[in-house]
């Protein structure tokens, strides 16, 4: 599937400018409001201006969320795609991680020497809950009829995880308490704060194992990255953050028909995203990671995927601090969907930029304590099906 | 990102939210009539029929349940349709207190996967791909779910009457515990 060496590159491609809204459970801004604030900041961050920009990527998830279809055409005067090459991309919640993956292309081809990246997320028009809205990813013929609430396949699939991996829900518990710890030094957050495994355990249950504090809040926000080629990002920049792999797969939407204890699809985007970085060894060359945290349990599943742990190990160095911002391999030292929010689209590409803030040394508070190099970002998306995965390096 | 100059974004409470001017409500009215197609519409019928039926790709010999018209893999159209003993085993199990639109249920449900028994597949528990259906149990607790006793149990559907089938998948009422 990911055997065809893909690497007919014509321009090394960096970030060179990052910016991000607040994160919170809704806002007075429209979404093209959010989508300017966060491309503005942006562009100022790169030093530049829309005028130097020659073309324009949009991410956004469900149309039905903001209630307004074509997103990527409403969205476009906002996120500067006016009179441009203008795209929108969609692979639900893999959909931030794939922003940066299709500006990417856009440079590494040689058609555009700088892009602005741009993705929005609004969640909170959708009443009387933004759940009802999950009703409509379920195939209609086979999986509506049941009723089914989208935190059910997660629940399904964490509780698969506790029974291959022999994981107990106060081990999965600390990657929420660890992550919204983390959270407390993001600009943005919506969730951070330091709570305890108890506060998880004695939290609501929504669908058992699933509980409200293993999940992330539902969001309005937007993120947005700048993209240039090397000779662009060198006259923009003396520390430009090179995209160094990137890779992207999908599954099938027959999710009750595979192991669900492993995710698949991440570890072929992983394997792609790597080779094409030159990584052999991701769990020694990784400095550190923003893996896909919508859930607690999803953060070690994708570890897991993402090669920096064997399978069912992840549990283990996270209980040895492995992952904390002072360890040895810290994950989401942005602090993660779970700590500073999920607003879909935004929340994928906060974690892109992390790698950015995090590989220039400006993290601020949140930077880890080891020096780094690389970092993997990841994000997954649909019905257990989508893996998006960026290596970035310095 | 300088940490000291705060973000852009205005956060509103519900409260303020429902004070602004000019809110706009829209409930969209539509109403949808999905066709299930070549090989799904013969998995109904027989789910009708009180049978679960899986196709063959002939050339990667992988049973589909449920079905496909075509391989995935193999991208070929699939050939031979087999009938499943219906039994299988639970892959994974979960307890739901919520409803679709997240409210609060009085009797919660307990919903899994169900690792089918189907001819092609070793049923060994390291094999990524199976056949296989989500579904409801019924027949177990709670605390089977919470303490694991679920997961691997042998389990079988429980049909609707024959009267009561239309040709969904909720013709199975749900899958239940195998008497041993």
């Amino acid at each position: 599937m990911v055997s065809r060496p893909n690497l007919h590159v014509k321009d090394r491609v960096a970030v060179v400018g990052a910016g991000i809204t607040l994160f919170r459970r809704r806002m007075l801004e429209t979404p093209r409001e959010l989508a300017w604030e966060a491309s503005k900041m942006a562009l100022e961050s790169a030093g530049l201006t829309l005028r130097d920009i020659d073309c324009v990527v949009i991410g956004s998830a469900p149309d039905a969320f903001d209630g307004v279809h074509m997103k990527g055409e409403y969205l476009a005067d906002g996120a500067g795609g006016l009179m441009k090459p203008t795209v929108r991309v969609y692979v639900g919640g893999g959909t931030g991680v794939f922003v940066p993956i299709a500006a990417w292309w856009h440079v590494a081809s040689g058609l555009c020497r700088t892009v602005l990246a741009v993705a929005e997320e609004k969640m909170s028009p959708a009443r009387p809950h933004p759940q009802g809205v999950f009703a409509y990813i379920w195939d209609p013929i086979l999986e509506r009829p049941l009723g089914p609430n989208l935190i059910w396949i997660f629940a399904l699939e964490m509780r698969r995880y506790m029974h291959k991996c022999r994981v107990d829900k106060e081990t999965i518990a600390k990657v929420s308490v660890k992550n919204k710890r983390n959270a407390m030094g993001h600009p943005a957050a919506q969730a951070a704060g330091e709570i305890t495994v108890e506060d998880v355990l004695n939290s609501e249950v929504l669908v058992w194992p699933v509980q409200r504090l293993d999940i992330s809040p539902v969001s309005d926000g937007a993120a947005a990255l700048v993209l240039a080629s090397e000779n662009e990002a060198r006259r923009i920049t003396d520390s430009p953050v090179w995209i160094e792999g990137v890779g992207w797969t999908l599954d099938n939407t027959h999710w009750y028909n595979r192991e669900l204890a492993y995710p698949r699809y991440v570890n072929y985007a992983a394997r792609m995203a790597y080779r094409m970085a030159g990584i052999e060894r991701p769990w020694r060359e990784i400095d550190f990671a923003e893996p896909y945290d919508p859930f607690d349990y999803k953060e070690l599943h994708h570890i897991e995927g993402l090669m920096l742990a064997r399978p069912c190990e992840a549990p283990k160095l996270l209980e040895e601090g492995w992952f904390d911002r002072s360890g040895e391999l810290p994950t989401s030292p942005s602090g993660g969907l779970l700590g500073v929010g999920n607003p879909i689209a935004a929340a994928g590409l906060m974690k892109a930029a992390e790698l950015f803030w995090q590989l220039r040394y400006e993290a601020g508070p949140r930077q880890v304590k080891k020096p780094v190099h690389k970092g993997v970002a990841q994000a997954w998306g649909d019905l257990m099906q989508a893996g998006t995965v960026v290596v970035m390096g310095n | 990102m300088s940490e000291e100059k705060s973000l852009p974004g205005t956060y509103l409470r519900e409260r303020d939210l429902q004070s602004l001017p000019g809110i706009v409500e829209h409930r969209p009215d539509v109403k949808y009539l999905y066709s299930a197609g070549q090989a799904q519409s013969m998995f109904l019928r027989g789910l009708k029929d009180g049978r679960i039926l899986g196709v063959r790709c002939m050339r990667c010999g992988r049973v589909y349940v449920p079905p496909r018209s075509y391989c995935e893999y193999c991208f070929a159209p699939t050939g031979d349709w087999v009938e499943l003993s219906g039994e299988g085993e639970v892959h994974t199990a979960v307890v739901s207190y919520i409803s679709t639109f997240r409210e609060r249920l009085e009797k919660p449900e307990i919903v899994a996967v169900v690792k089918l028994y189907a001819p092609g597949y070793t049923n060994k528990d390291d094999e990524y791909e199976f056949a296989g259906m989500f579904h409801k149990l019924c027949g177990v607790g709670e605390d089977d779910v919470i303490n694991g006793r679920v997961i691997g149990m042998r389990v079988k559907p429980r049909w609707r009457p024959p009267e009561e089938r239309i040709g969904s998948v909720t013709d199975i009422e749900c899958f239940e515990p195998v008497q041993s």
